[in-house]
């Protein structure tokens, strides 16, 4: 029989008015995250081309990673920014 | 004429680049060593290429990995311009359009240095309409979120981006098309990588980083556009081809446009032009010499739209020379006319020689050897036809305008036409002429997306600034041009238009004839009819027991009475066109309808022939799905008016209000039916007195027919409440006195009850339709030759149990919500006080009650009651199915049949109880 340990999921706030530095702190934590981060964008209204290529770079390097992300409040604007990024397949979403 | 192996070489590059469709070489800098009168063979090079797909294989790696950064880029970019509002592009628009008419005239030195061609001055023109004017139409546009409201349609437009565009720029407009295209991708929130011709580069990048700048200085994304920094054909074919660029726009000649529609991605493409112009007799002639002067000579002719042959009206021809030379234009004498033949068209291809584009008119004529007065803006050649043999017909964008002189309208409009059609299709075309009919001509017979109409082509082509059209500076060619669109391009053409259509509660209608008299001696109200002459139409047995003597004695005096007996049948054409006769010798202002369906059906068609004797029948009868949009109308013209009074004999059919009438075809063995409402009769009298002596099995089928007419309106697909109201009352009705009418005869209670339930029956199905009931009986009646009221019966609990189940296949339509069939039946259990608790034990309760009906009323209770072997039967079914599936009747019943339903139904019928044993039933007291 295997014994599975429960995951602790990283939770991190992403503000929406330096989405950039967030995003970029988050991929920092993503070492010390125990297979799962969930990144909370309540407060994200609007994505700018930088962010969206920090987004881009946090897929990646937690790929890299193995760890799940998580995005968590995303709006419909932001989710299809995303979508048309074709980002959407590369996180999870809870609303 | 063919170069010699240097000049070739010299021009391979640029040879290759015209597969793009860009215009390449020029006159300056045409490579020393060519003389005067030597023209380059590049057109073959041209088409060859044009037919070649460019090998995207030989891309390096690195190259291959620039392009992806500039399609990443712009992707990012597209993708975070959907969250921007209307308010944050607008800001954004009007500060590029700022920046662009601060730099119109940098720009349009850069374009001129660069590409050698056109004129500086006209070219600060160009980039001012292409901002300036630009944003004077699409300022106030919507082109975010909802763009169109139409609240009476029930329907909103709402903008979606494209997102990647990839865009070819053209040579001859360079800096102005940047400009322009850069203010409708911000407009729509759209990213646009850009691919400069090669000899126009340095401007047009100088052009989009101006565009860009600006624009992401007020909040546009980063990355919204780029321009290719080098250029080759392989990249165009790479991002043509790219999954993630979603247009193509190709400003250039054909072959851009060929290569880009040849992509597989949605494109738009503006194809080569080829303008004729038609100087009519009647214009203005200072005006439109000066306005041709103003468009040929603008940019030194490069634009595609401008004027290539003036079809000039004989009588005004030297008049016009005249003032084109006193204007400045040269006239060429036929030795001349010869050297630009010669020297300015490529006698292989019959296409203008490219390094004559953009190039002054004085240069021209110096170049072929030609004195002419320096201030000489045009260079005008006579021609005497339009082809391959008159080679300055074809387009020439270049100072050089070809002149006709026509002896005719008719000639000179097919001069016209010939030019529109050697490489202008769909293209512009220009006429000056005040005979608005004329004009209108002109405008028919041209394929032209724009037909500018006493102004300068070139110009008047732009829009915004001599007429009312779209600017732009990409010109639709239609399918003539291969294009998708004639449109002056502009914003629309950067947006996926998405329609929200809200259900719209569809009109419905309720039409009956205006006066209905009822009860018994209703006939006496005939005495308020005045008539000179009065046919009266019945068949032999009414005649014979005393109908029509009651009828006449009720008529108003003085009338002239004829009476017309018709076969008791249903009407054939030949009775009804000797009715007809009758009418017309009787000049008859009055048809009273005594009988039956038949006699009546056959009073309405000898009515509509009398009024309207061109009214063909078989025309008539043609199918239709709604009444409304039918798209046979029925005629309105009348040369007789004669009132129809209905006086029905038999209690079921209801065609003394209905629209409708069957008729006979003996010939061609078939039935037509007519529908349409100005078939219904004008009076309608129900007086029970007509039908009191009516044998038991008539009465048992007609009224069979009524309750029939009543349950299937009131589930029909086109059921309103005016229609159900009508329905349930005459299925109560019928319900309650058809039994008392049918045991005895003579209770005038129930007939007179039983002949208003069919007309009010009448009143529904006219208004709401049948259904399959009617199908089915429709088409099994008449094949076994049985009644219609018992064939109907045969069907009815079967069809009121499948109506009753859940749909295989449910019958659009506008006028429901939801399926409701089963609670319609429900309601009329309920209303006939059957019980039952739930819709379903009603629904039984309804088919209990009514096979217990059919059994009082001692109806067959199967198809094979009748007779009717099984193998006999099984034979038929597969016709009786084609036929029922054939009659329009069904198409208003809630649930679509399908072919195997039908079939099933025609077997349930055979075989006989369905659901339910009625016998066993116990009988049940109808409210």
């Amino acid at each position: 029989m295997v014994v599975r340990m429960a995951t602790i999921s990283a939770w991190l706030n992403i503000d929406g008015n330096c989405v950039v530095s967030a995003l970029q702190e988050a991929a920092e934590k993503l070492d010390g995250a125990a297979g799962e981060v969930v990144l909370e964008f309540e407060s994200v209204r609007r994505i700018n081309s930088s962010a969206l290529q920090a987004i881009e770079g946090l897929a990646s390097a937690a790929d890299k990673k193995a760890v799940k992300v998580v995005l968590r409040g995303v709006n419909i604007d932001v989710y299809k920014v995303l979508k048309l990024a074709r980002l959407t397949s590369r996180f999870s979403f809870m609303s | 004429m063919v170069a010699t192996s240097d000049q070739a070489a010299a021009f391979r590059g640029l040879e290759n680049w015209n597969y793009s469709g860009w215009m390449c070489s020029s006159w300056a800098t045409r490579p020393p060593g060519i003389t005067k009168g030597a023209g380059m063979n590049v057109s073959e090079a041209v088409k060859e290429a044009a037919q070649t797909p460019p090998a995207v294989e030989r891309l390096s790696e690195e190259r291959i990995a620039y392009l992806e950064r500039l399609v990443a880029q712009a992707k990012a970019a597209s993708a975070v311009f959907t969250q921007f509002t209307q308010d944050d592009v607008d800001r954004i628009v009007k500060a590029m359009v700022l920046a662009g008419l601060a730099k119109a005239q940098h720009l349009a030195r850069l374009a001129v240095e660069e590409t050698k061609l056109g004129v500086m001055e006209d070219k600060v023109i160009k980039n001012m309409v292409a901002t300036e004017f630009t944003y004077n139409y699409i300022k106030d546009k919507r082109t975010v979120g909802i763009i169109r409201e139409f609240p009476e349609r029930n329907l909103i437009e709402m903008a979606e981006p494209i997102g990647v565009i990839f865009s070819l720029l053209p040579i001859t407009n360079p800096t102005s098309t940047v400009l322009f295209k850069c203010i409708m991708a911000i407009k729509t929130r759209n990213a646009v990588i850009f691919s400069p011709h090669p000899k126009a580069w340095r401007c047009c990048s100088e052009a989009v980083k101006i565009m860009y700048e600006a624009a992401v200085q007020h909040g546009a994304p980063e990355g919204v556009f780029s321009c290719l920094e080098s250029h080759g054909l392989q990249d165009n074919a790479y991002l043509m081809r790219h999954k993630d660029v979603s247009l193509i726009d190709a400003t250039g000649g054909p072959g851009a446009v060929k290569a880009a529609y040849s992509s597989g991605k949605p494109a738009l493409g503006v194809g080569p032009g080829n303008t004729p112009v038609y100087l009519e007799k009647t214009a203005d002639l200072n005006t439109s010499i000066v306005d041709i002067l103003i468009s040929k000579t603008f940019d030194n002719g490069t634009s595609c739209a401008s004027e290539q042959t003036v079809v000039i009206d004989d009588e005004i021809y030297d008049l016009a020379l005249k003032k084109f030379s006193e204007l400045g234009a040269h006239i060429c004498n036929e030795k001349e006319t010869k050297l630009l033949e010669h020297t300015l068209i490529d006698p292989q291809t019959g296409f203008m020689q490219p390094m004559a584009v953009g190039q002054k008119a004085t240069d021209i004529a110096r170049f072929i050897g030609v004195s002419v007065a320096p201030n000489t803006k045009l260079l005008i050649a006579p021609i005497q036809g339009v082809g391959r043999e008159h080679p300055l017909s074809a387009e020439k964008l270049f100072p050089v305008l070809a002149v006709y002189r026509a002896k005719s309208v008719d000639e000179a409009l097919k001069v016209c036409v010939d030019v529109n059609h050697a490489g202008g299709l769909g293209h512009t075309a220009v006429i000056f002429s005040r005979n608005d009919e004329i004009v209108r001509k002109f405008g028919e017979v041209i394929n032209a997306g724009r037909i500018i109409v006493n102004s300068p082509g070139s110009i008047g082509a732009l829009g915004a600034v001599y007429n009312d059209l779209v600017p732009t500076l990409s010109f639709g060619c239609g399918t003539g041009g291969g294009n998708g669109t004639t449109d002056n391009v502009n914003i629309f053409h950067y947006l996926n238009i998405k329609r929200v259509a809200r259900r719209t509660q569809a009109h419905m209608w309720f039409r009956v004839p205006n006066q209905i008299y009822f009860n018994m001696n209703a006939v006496e109200n005939l005495r308020q009819f005045p008539s000179q002459s009065t046919i009266i139409v019945t068949n032999p047995a009414l005649e014979h027991i005393g109908h029509v003597n009651i009828v006449r004695r009720y008529i108003c005096p003085q009338t002239r009475v004829h009476v017309l007996v018709i076969p008791d049948a249903e009407p054939e054409i030949q009775v009804v066109m000797q009715g007809v006769e009758s009418l017309n010798s009787y000049k008859a202002d009055q048809i009273i309808a005594l009988g039956g369906g038949s006699v009546i059906d056959a009073a309405k068609i000898m009515k509509l022939k009398y009024e309207s004797p061109e009214a063909d029948l078989e025309e008539l009868a043609a199918p239709f799905l709604d009444l409304r949009k039918r798209v046979v109308q029925y005629p309105t013209d009348k040369i007789h008016r004669a009132r129809l009074i209905a006086i029905p004999t038999t209690s079921g059919t209801g065609s003394e209000i209905t629209p409708f009438a069957v008729l006979t075809d003996k010939k061609r063995g078939r039935k037509v039916t007519l529908a349409d409402y100005s078939l219904n009769p004008d009076v309608a009298i129900v007086d029970p007195q007509f039908v009191m002596s009516m044998p038991k099995s008539l009465t048992a089928d007609t009224g069979i027919d009524c309750l029939t007419h009543g349950l299937e309106a009131a589930v029909s697909s086109y059921a309103s409440p005016y229609t159900d109201s009508n329905a349930m009352q005459a299925i109560r009705l019928a319900f309650k006195y058809l039994p008392i009418a049918y045991e005895h005869p003579r209770d005038e209670e129930a007939r007179c009850m039983m002949h208003n339930a069919a007309c009010i029956a009448a009143m529904a199905f006219s208004n709401a339709s049948v259904g399959v009931n009617h199908a089915l009986a429709h088409a099994f009646g008449a094949r076994f030759n049985v009644a219609h009221g018992r064939a109907n019966a045969l069907m009815l609990p079967h069809v009121i149990a499948y109506n009753a189940a859940v749909p295989a296949k449910f019958m659009p339509s506008p006028y429901q919500y939801g399926y409701v069939a089963h609670k319609k039946y429900a309601l009329v259990a309920d209303l006939l006080g059957l019980g039952g608790s739930t819709v379903e034990e009603k629904v039984k309760n309804l088919i209990a009650a009514t096979e217990q009906l059919l059994d009082q009323l001692e109806f067959p209770r199967s198809i094979a009651d009748l007779g009717i072997s099984h193998a006999e039967f099984e034979q038929a079914v597969p016709e009786l199915v084609k036929i029922a599936f054939d009659d329009p009747s069904w198409r208003s019943n809630p649930r679509m049949p399908l072919l195997s339903e039908l079939a099933e139904l025609f077997w349930r019928a055979y075989e006989g109880r369905g659901l339910t044993k009625a016998a066993a039933a116990p009988r049940q007291q109808i409210a």
